[in-house]
């Protein structure tokens, strides 16, 4: 059976459009599992009709993100926290 | 020398009025897909309908192929452009299975195995307009069309037609689904091209 899913990098452009920082070099940790991970680390499904990005250790949503004409709509409810590196 | 009928003039313009605005007519079976695909052994499947008051009436593998099918042929309307002429399906009609539900509820939370949703009126599903689907093209659905059942509303968009359906929620307002509170609209008609929140 083929891989239906991409890695967490596909995430890289389209999360480059909103955050000035590369969100994908982040730690996210998981609202359901509580599994923390790079955002790189994530199961993506899409892009169309939105990416979807799945916890590799419970498969639920941990990011959605649908970028219509003139708006993009990100949903994070499946985030606890992001950690994001930052310089001192 | 080229020779073009009118025959085939006409039916190219017939198509023509067929796409709805913004679509393109695709020939093959696109898969979209926002997470693993569920495998649901048919002897543990079952489709249930709950009502606002409480009240679940279900249905195992063996009583939905006991109800009596129908065969609609339709066109499909995926909210990424490609439309699809005339496919086949064979399935079970809503107006069946809802014909012992009683219910004042004006809307519907349909969910799958695998956790997707999808929200849409309870009149939508009625009247001829709505089927669980079992078999596409003659053939048993594949999984990753959405077997083995799937909600067919072909006169919405493509993502109210709930891959791997498992039951419909009625409620008395109106819940958004997976994609409809990711910015997708809240109803979908491909005639007003109703895609996203505002159209």
């Amino acid at each position: 059976m083929s891989i239906e899913h991409l890695d967490g990098n596909a995430l890289a452009g389209p999360l480059g459009e909103i955050f000035a920082v590369d969100v994908t070099a982040a730690t996210g940790r998981c609202a359901s599992c509580g599994l923390a991970g790079p955002v790189a680390s994530l199961r993506v499904y899409g892009p169309e009709p939105g990416l979807v990005a799945r916890c590799p250790g419970c498969e639920e949503v941990v990011l959605r993100l649908v970028r219509g004409p003139g708006a993009a709509w990100l949903d994070l409810r499946g985030t606890i926290s992001l950690r994001v590196p930052l310089p001192d | 020398m080229a020779i073009i009928s009118r025959g085939f003039r006409g039916r190219r313009t017939e198509d023509r009025d067929r796409l709805p605005p913004g679509q393109y007519e695709e020939r093959g079976f696109p898969v979209l897909s926002a997470g693993p695909t569920p495998r649901v052994p048919l002897d543990r499947w079952e489709f249930a309908i709950d009502t606002e008051a409480e009240r679940t009436h279900r249905w195992t593998w063996d009583e939905l192929m006991a109800l009596p099918a129908e065969t609609p042929t339709v066109d499909i309307h995926c909210v990424t452009k490609w439309s699809k002429f005339d496919t086949t399906w064979e399935g079970v009609s809503l107006d069946v299975l809802f014909e012992d539900v009683e219910t004042t509820a004006d809307y519907a939370l349909v969910h799958s195995y695998g956790g997707y949703t999808t929200n849409l009126p309870l009149e939508d599903l009625l009247d001829g307009k709505a089927w669980i689907v079992h078999r596409f093209d003659g053939e048993e659905l594949e999984p990753r069309h959405g077997g083995p059942a799937r909600l067919l509303v072909p006169h919405l968009y493509f993502w109210k037609s709930a891959k791997w359906v498992r039951g419909i929620r009625l409620m008395t307002e109106e819940w958004p689904g997976f994609w409809e509170t990711a910015g997708y609209h809240d109803y979908g008609d491909p005639w007003r091209e109703q895609r996203y929140q505002g159209d």
